[in-house]
């Protein structure tokens, strides 16, 4: 079996296993083991691309395996990987294992609780190794579906409202990319031949430009809208606010990424024509996400909410950065959507663990918790520091990368909407000092809270990891910028070749 | 050629202070955690030492020019082909004298620290932000690229935010530290939007291919022009505001008062002779381009630093808490700084502004981190920053008023202390450029002595006050760095600076200038005299004078409401008009629309349920009829 | 068989008993009854069967085995429908159709 395939088949095995135990502990290790071994392996993963590549090998996407499925419409399960693929499953199961860990103390359907959660992960395991469309879309649909059962069932306040508004808006988002992947479909082979879903032969040929016209905002509208596209975000906040934190994190942290690298190995890197084309339109809309999540976060009363505005301004940067479409900007979109996808799901994890002790997230009703709990406020503190791009941790390589990559091009407009884009640095840094300043400082206000205890050992586990990937691509980010950058190589080319700005 | 690459320590070493005390501080014990902080920032001091002694007397100079050394250029990050950042070590002449002006302060500051912050919480913490801020300062310095200096830039910010923020149970403390952050954020917004204006149009960060004289910023003035000003221009202006940001100039300075809810080492460290002049030292840096390619740029560099100057001394005269007065003089002598460097020319003697600006900046280092940290002194023994709560404290703190009025005396000018010599060279080139801005400095010369002496005379001579417990000497940790620094004040002047920092690292002759020195130490002696005659004793003349001058004095008290405006522009105009509105937006027009299309669907379904009745013959009649009319409906079609 | 009975006679017959059953099934709202109507709109059927067979081909038996057929049907289809009926009744105490509607909406 290839290793790709492994990344599915060990979630599947893992929730066997848990089927299969009776103890509540037993799940817990169960499934920390089976995460465990997939962070292993995604690291294996990573080694041996590096090493392949290193090797020589220059193909686009390395590991490839492809096994015909359905003869027609002729769906393959194809799976591959290139450098973008490789660190988006390292960020998953970065976020996941530490998910793992900050649900430790699930106690409710605890058994069918890490089934769901995993099943998710298979579901995002599956889309970023595949390189077929349709099955691509599968995998997606698996991620989607079992979201509304994790708030559904395990959510907190309006929970039933919440995840019933998210899985529609991203179903609604689901059947638009539908019909924009058998737009792709039907369109892949102009000259006449078989058509095809997989993503490196539909490369090759140039999709008729009316056809790229419907089907390119088609496709990135529906991958825009888990992408937090305004005005497409607004099952954000609330799905975050009653998701469970393990959720959230894996949500907000994972999750939206499909959108981004949806919209951007789909949509752009299929489509550059009309990309360019319409783009103007989506870079509106995308610096407008940017500004609005950023204002709209300054306001908000519920840590829940602040952070899903907060995702919305971050994830309009990845959408904004894969707009620009050039080499640096599409590099610091990963990375943007890497070092978001890390801190969002430390921001989720640490609002849990809050949670978990004071019994609330309005921040008007906590105040002076770095006195009483010292080590979640410091994290909280840092996660929040790295939230508004502070150098040594991966915001700010990943916002620089992107605000130097779009204001490389040649016309006023984009430069101009950069500047805008730019502007939100200052914002984010106004909401994130102040929850700081309500949440962790001052005198502590509320009695109750001056005896909270401090993180346990399996929640310092999940922060600490975290943390560390936050820390390590802010102070070395060059090995996955250039690992990045060479993947992008050859879809810039495909784009620049129509494209010349 | 010398081997400058231990320098790399002056870097790493700090940075893993900061991590080992960071992540282990709080297992030590405070006064090993203070010791390794110590210790670690002695090295350094020594290190850079060194080099100072190696780059400006050991090193070869190439036609009587200071070499600019990359002791060590490493890619950090790879963004295009052409634009890469950089982690590196660049050595001119301006970055070895800032390496001496910042481990030396540092360093007093650190020893200070271990008597002043004795037995307080979080003592170790308190050590880790030092070595933090002393890791991004010793980076900013020795830069060999804008965008590095913009990284350190933020690194100094933040951990000015902490330092700041240090006593955070306190709420104004908090307060302070939040409002730092944001202001000099917003400035740094602007130096982005500048490097990035910047290196688009010349493909580069690195700093000594953009000060070059053949280089593409100097040499491709061009490019589309905007409301009359070159691109360049508009660059450096943006990059400016990153400056004015934080280096407290107008309007940005409304954090610099506030700041002083920090520690007063920290003051001394960061908020009087260090980061704040880190916008002195980004226009010096970048200071070819202002000249040659940007001289509108320069000239807005000018205006700001001597308005800046003006109104801070003003201010100045009329605050109250100690800390506060010694803040708009910080503020006010930056300003100086500004504009020594907005009226210099680039080039041998033109270039007179250039190297008394950055002496002004050495010599102020000195006196103005003896003057916060005599400050803070009297603060321990007093246990108040109220100048109106103290009084004949002469008596009691002996070294303290000592070097206190050494400071105060080499901040008014007065020979041959060392600000005589920095004050003169700055008034000289404004004299030689524009006598508009000369006239606001001899003004403003005044007034520094005037508040000056009006702080000294309030706390250590004027009446007797009654003390709850009698004041006594601070210990031996924090009189060494006072005495230390003392005799940096008085000789600091004393350095040839003309032939070691100038605009083109090229030595020239500089000499006092006896028309302009005499007027301004005669205008620093008359400042010292009228406060003496106000302040040297009790006496109702002050009142009568802020009676006389009621609203002058009333604005000038409430720092001319600066504070307000900026309150109204992020309370109602942010807050209320931007945010709130966005807000309520979100939930009720785009969320509503999406409530809504649910709404209508489900309304749609309610409507047509109700054909699903449960009703069996409902059902069945329906269906027969169905049946029937699709019965005729053949027998029709077959006819 | 009855010779010289026309066809339309078996057909008119046929009708008038389907169309019985009909009424009885729409109208009665006993769930016996609307089963003995539906009994009735069977034997139409099973009358039109046999007629036809007669009268278009006298010499096969198709139209005889279908009748028996539904005959067979629908004796299983009335044990059937009586056991639903009985479990109704038992659940909800009633046969009456109209209140039997849980499945709605």
């Amino acid at each position: 079996m290839d290793i790709l395939t492994l990344f599915v088949v060990i979630p599947v095995l893992t929730i066997t296993a848990i089927l299969f135990v009776k103890d509540i502990k037993h799940v817990r290790v169960v499934s920390a083991t089976g995460m465990g071994i997939q962070l292993i392996l995604a690291a294996v993963l990573v080694f041996m691309y590096l090493s392949a590549r290193k090797a020589g090998a220059d193909e686009q996407m390395l590991f490839v395996r492809d096994y015909l499925w359905f003869v027609n419409p002729n769906i393959h399960y194809a799976v591959g990987v290139d450098g973008i693929s490789v660190v988006m499953i390292a960020l998953t199961s970065v976020v996941l294992f530490a998910g793992i860990f900050a649900s430790w103390e699930v106690e409710f359907l605890t058994k069918e609780f890490f089934v769901s959660l995993i099943l998710l992960a298979t579901g995002v395991f599956g889309f970023f190794i595949s390189i077929d469309l349709f099955t691509m879309f599968l995998f997606y649909e698996l991620a989607v579906i079992p979201m509304y059962l994790l708030i559904g069932i395990w959510g907190s306040g309006p929970k039933e409202y919440s995840a019933m508004k998210l899985t529609l808006m991203l179903m609604g988002g689901s059947a638009l990319i539908l019909a924009g992947l058998l737009g792709i479909y039907f369109n892949s082979a102009p000259e006449g031949g078989q058509l095809t879903f997989n993503i490196l032969e539909i490369a090759k040929v140039t999709i008729p430009m009316s056809a790229q016209r419907l089907f390119f905002p088609l496709t990135f509208v529906g991958f825009g809208v888990l992408g937090a596209l305004f005005p497409f975000h607004t099952w954000s906040p609330d799905g975050h606010a009653s998701a469970p934190t393990a959720v959230s994190m894996l949500h907000a942290g994972v999750l939206m990424k499909l959108g981004g690298y949806g919209a951007f190995r789909v949509a752009i890197f299929l489509m550059p024509e009309a990309a360019a084309e319409l783009s103007w339109i989506f870079i509106i809309l995308t610096a407008t996400s940017v500004v609005y999540g950023a204002f709209g976060a300054i306001v908000q009363k519920d840590l829940k909410y602040i952070n899903a505005y907060s995702s919305v301004s971050h994830c309009g940067l990845v959408l904004f950065a894969i707009l620009m479409m050039n080499q640096t900007a599409l590099n610091g979109a990963v990375i943007q959507m890497i070092s978001h996808g890390l801190m969002t799901a430390l921001f989720f994890a640490l609002i849990g663990m809050l949670y978990g002790r004071t019994h609330t997230r309005m921040i008007n009703e906590m105040g002076g918790l770095m006195k009483v709990i010292p080590f979640l406020s410091v994290c909280y503190v840092i996660a929040g520091l790295a939230s508004l791009g502070l150098p040594g941790l991966s915001g700010f390589v990943a916002e620089m990368t992107i605000f130097v990559g779009a204001f490389q091009h040649t016309d006023v407009f984009h430069r101009v909407v950069t500047i805008v884009a730019v502007s939100s640095i200052v914002i984010t840094a106004v909401y994130i000092l102040r929850v700081v300043a309500i949440l962790l400082l001052g005198p502590t206000t509320d009695e109750h809270h001056e005896h909270l205890t401090d993180a346990k050992w399996f929640e310092k586990v999940s922060v600490v990891i975290l943390i560390g990937s936050v820390a390590g691509i802010g102070l070395a980010p060059y090995w996955l910028s250039s690992m990045i950058g060479t993947s992008l190589q050859p879809i810039v080319v495909k784009i620049l070749a129509t494209n010349p700005f | 050629m010398i081997n400058f690459s231990y320098t790399i320590w002056i870097l790493l070493l700090p940075f893993l202070v900061f991590l080992l005390l960071g992540l282990a501080g709080h297992k030590l014990k405070p006064k090993l955690s203070g010791l390794i902080g110590t210790t670690g920032l002695g090295i350094i001091t020594f290190l850079s030492y060194l080099t100072a002694y190696q780059y400006f007397f050991a090193s070869e100079k190439v036609d009587g020019v200071f070499q600019k050394i990359i002791a060590f250029n490493g890619v950090w990050l790879q963004l295009t082909e052409n634009l890469h950042i950089d982690i590196g070590i660049l050595l001119d002449p301006i970055s070895v004298m800032m390496l001496v002006v910042v481990t030396t302060v540092s360093f007093m500051v650190h020893i200070y620290s271990i008597g002043y912050m004795h037995g307080e919480k979080g003592f170790e913490r308190f050590f880790a932000f030092l070595s933090l801020f002393s890791f991004s300062m010793l980076g900013l310095v020795v830069a060999t690229n804008i965008f590095q200096m913009y990284i350190f830039w933020e690194l100094v910010g933040v951990s000015s935010y902490l330092l700041i923020g240090f006593y955070y149970t306190k709420p104004s403390a908090v307060r302070a530290s939040k409002k730092a952050f944001i202001v000099t954020r917003f400035a740094d917004m602007g130096f982005l939007i500048g490097i990035l204006i910047l290196s688009f149009n010349t493909k580069t960060f690195d700093f000594i291919t953009l000060t070059s004289l053949t280089g593409p910023a100097i040499t491709q003035t061009g490019g589309a022009a905007f409301m009359g000003l070159s691109v360049i221009t508009w660059s450096m202006i943006f990059v400016y505001m990153g400056g004015v940001g934080k280096s407290a100039m107008f309007p940005f300075h409304i954090w610099l008062p506030d700041a002083m809810e920090g520690p007063t080492p920290v003051s001394a460290l960061i908020h009087a002779a260090t980061m704040v002049v880190a916008g002195v030292y980004l226009v010096a840096r970048m200071f070819p381009i202002y000249a040659i390619a940007a001289p509108d740029a320069l000239n807005v560099v000018a205006y700001v630093g001597a308005f800046s100057s003006l109104l801070a001394a003003v201010i100045a005269c009329t605050q109250t808490d100690i800390k506060r007065v010694l803040a708009y003089s910080t503020m006010s002598q930056i300003g100086y700084m500004m504009l020594a460097l907005g009226v210099s020319g680039y080039g041998g003697h033109d270039g007179l502004g250039y190297m008394a600006s950055m002496f002004h900046l050495f010599t102020h280092a000195m006196f103005k981190a003896l003057l916060f940290l005599g400050a803070g002194a009297i603060i321990h023994a007093v246990h108040s920053n109220y100048m109106t709560e103290m009084g004949g404290l002469r008596k009691y703190l002996p070294i303290t008023h000592a070097t206190f009025l050494i400071a105060c005396l080499t901040i008014a000018g007065i020979p041959p202390l060392s600000g005589f010599f920095s004050k003169d060279e700055i008034l000289t080139a404004a004299l030689h450029h524009n006598k508009l801005l000369f006239a606001v400095e001899y003004a403003v010369a005044g007034l520094t002595a005037f508040y000056m002496f009006r702080l000294y005379f309030s706390i250590f001579w004027r009446k007797e006050t009654h003390y709850h417990h009698t004041p006594h000497e601070a210990p031996l940790t924090m009189t060494i760095p006072l005495i230390i620094l003392a005799i940096g004040s008085v000789f600091s002047g004393f350095i040839p600076f003309s032939e070691l920092v100038t605009s083109d690292s090229m030595p020239f002759e500089s000499h006092i200038e006896m028309a302009v020195a005499i007027p301004s130490v005669l205008i620093g002696i008359a400042g010292i005299g009228i406060a003496y005659i106000m302040y040297k004793k009790e006496t109702s003349i002050p009142d009568r004078l802020a009676t006389t001058f009621k609203y002058s004095y009333k604005w000038a008290y409430n720092k001319f409401y600066i504070d307000e405006v900026y309150l109204y522009i992020t309370k109602n105009i942010i807050f209320r008009y931007i945010s709130t509105p966005i807000a309520w937006f979100d939930r009720h027009i785009v969320d509503g629309t999406m409530n809504l299309i649910a709404f209508t669907t489900q309304l749609l379904s309610f409507r047509i349920r109700n054909y699903q009745s449960g009703q069996l013959q409902k059902y069945g009649f329906v269906f027969v009829t169905g049946a029937i009319a699709l019965a005729i409906l053949f027998a029709y079609l077959w006819k | 068989m009855i010779t010289g009975v026309p066809v339309q006679y078996f057909l008119i017959l046929a009708t008038l008993m389907f169309f019985a059953g009909i009424y009885g099934f729409l109208t009665r709202r006993n769930l016996i009854t609307m089963l003995m109507a539906v009994e009735l709109i069977l034997n139409s059927v099973n009358i039109n069967f046999m007629a036809f067979n007669r009268y278009l081909y006298p010499h096969k038996m198709e139209g005889m085995f279908f009748s028996l057929f539904v005959i067979a049907v629908a004796a299983s289809e009335a044990a059937v429908a009586i056991a639903i009926i009985i479990n109704i009744y038992r659940r909800f105490a009633t046969i009456n159709v109209e209140d039997v509607n849980e499945m709605k909406y």
